[in-house]
């Protein structure tokens, strides 16, 4: 079925079945692959998007339930070539090792911002519950949400 | 891992839903947040034939007040239930125990509706309905009825909705200022809880709900008991495993599950003020 939506503020429609995920709607039909698929089962949080701006998980929606909604991606976050907050602080606090988490990371994040605007360290380590890094490197991660939340990181 | 095809409808409102179960029977299933569902069909556990999707209907997602109880649309997302101001006030257990409800992302998809109509025994919100004594609003085609919380929860992702029914609304009673507890025990933050108890205290009378300590959301009935005949917090949590068959998994044995029902049920008792 015909599926539209907004993604990064361009409009992507495609024929699609029922059944495709959002996650592959996002990678395969409109080739952002900025958005990673790492459990596939709703645990890890590596398909971390927006939904009209908040955090979801996109490997357990179906792509027809988006239809007509406003999605963000990590390819959307900078403005040209000037990163968004939250990318400078994960750059500026090496929040990251293999990075194969970090697009979620970061998604996840700046929801969280939006959500708790100064949160504690603890807010930041609960409200990230979501997503696994598998290097363990939550450390720099908690401590570059820190200190995004001063810089406009859920913006 | 790509479910199985299916067909997929939208429904524009909560009569048209039901028209579409009646029309399809056990080949169709109800999408709201689809955080329950859409597992299960990615694992290939369900192969719905059709998919009706009810989560724009933006009417059943409310919290109001009504007299002595709080009146909570089907779709209202546990986020939603998480800062609602109603519920922090009159149903706080309710509204902390959404809170803990899987992660950020999965509480701005999954509804209150959603998770009590999938009847996991492993999920929190049954466990707050049972406690809080609530009422389940059911929405057929000849009309609604209303279902206890003890009544609803039938069996391991059993409830008493027929294939063509639609849970529209849960009426909550007010807290009116008892006090309350929620415990959930598990090994990683997002997880289903190993075992978990939601309890409600109000003098000598007390609401506890347990999770996952049998194939269906139970009450635990022993405890209450207890309560009401003056038992302390840990004489009453002795009896939390009673009555309860606990699953055996790769968390945890049958045992262990009893030991942890006992120790959380005694917590949450303390907590409330036993």
């Amino acid at each position: 079925m015909q599926v539209s939506m907004k993604i990064n503020g361009a409009t992507v429609s495609h024929d699609v079945e029922p059944r495709t995920l959002l996650v592959h709607f996002i990678r395969e039909n409109a080739g952002l692959t900025g958005t990673n698929i790492g459990c596939d089962s709703s645990s890890c949080g590596a398909c971390t998007i927006h939904i009209n701006g908040e955090s979801v998980k996109s490997c357990t929606v179906f792509a027809v339930q988006a239809d007509g909604a406003d999605i963000l991606t990590i390819e959307g976050l900078a403005d040209g070539e000037k990163l968004h907050p939250m990318q400078q602080a994960f750059h500026e606090c090496h929040a990251l090792q293999c990075g194969y988490c970090t697009p979620g990371m970061v998604m996840a994040s700046v929801s969280l911002l939006r959500e708790v605007p100064n949160p504690t360290e603890r807010e930041v380590r609960i409200g990230l519950e979501g997503n696994l890094c598998r290097c363990t490197g939550y450390h720099n991660i908690v401590k570059a949400v820190l200190q995004a939340a001063g810089q406009g990181g859920g913006q | 891992m790509i479910p199985a095809a299916f067909d997929y409808v939208r429904a524009d409102s909560a009569d048209q839903a039901i028209s579409l179960l009646q029309q399809h029977g056990d080949d169709a299933k109800l999408l709201a947040g689809g955080h329950s569902l859409i597992p299960l069909m990615k694992y290939r556990l369900a192969s719905p034939a059709v998919i009706v999707d009810i989560g724009r209907l933006s009417d059943l997602s409310y919290v109001k007040e009504d007299g002595a109880n709080l009146r909570i649309g089907a779709l209202t997302r546990h986020r939603d239930l998480e800062i609602n101001p109603l519920l922090k006030q009159h149903a706080p257990l309710l509204s902390n125990a959404a809170s803990h409800v899987g992660d950020p992302q999965v509480r701005h998809r999954g509804t209150i509706g959603g998770s009590l109509s999938h009847g996991d025994p492993a999920s929190d919100l049954p466990a707050v309905a049972i406690a809080l004594g609530a009422t389940l609003v059911i929405k057929g085609a000849n009309g609604t009825r209303e279902v206890s919380s003890d009544d609803f929860f039938q069996g391991f992702l059993e409830t008493a909705l027929a294939p063509d029914e639609l849970l529209t609304e849960i009426v909550v009673p007010k807290m009116n200022g008892a006090k309350w507890s929620f415990q959930k025990f598990n090994r990683r933050a997002m997880d289903w809880a190993i075992v978990g108890c939601a309890v409600v205290v109000d003098g000598n009378k007390a609401g506890v709900g347990l999770v996952n300590m049998d194939s269906r959301p139970i009450r635990a009935s022993a405890v209450e008991a207890a309560i009401a005949g003056g038992a302390n917090a840990s004489d009453a949590a002795a009896s939390a495993d009673a009555g309860t068959e606990p699953p055996a998994d790769l968390n945890a044995s049958v045992e262990y599950r009893r030991h942890l029902a006992k120790v959380l049920v005694r917590r949450a008792l303390e907590e409330a003020g036993k």
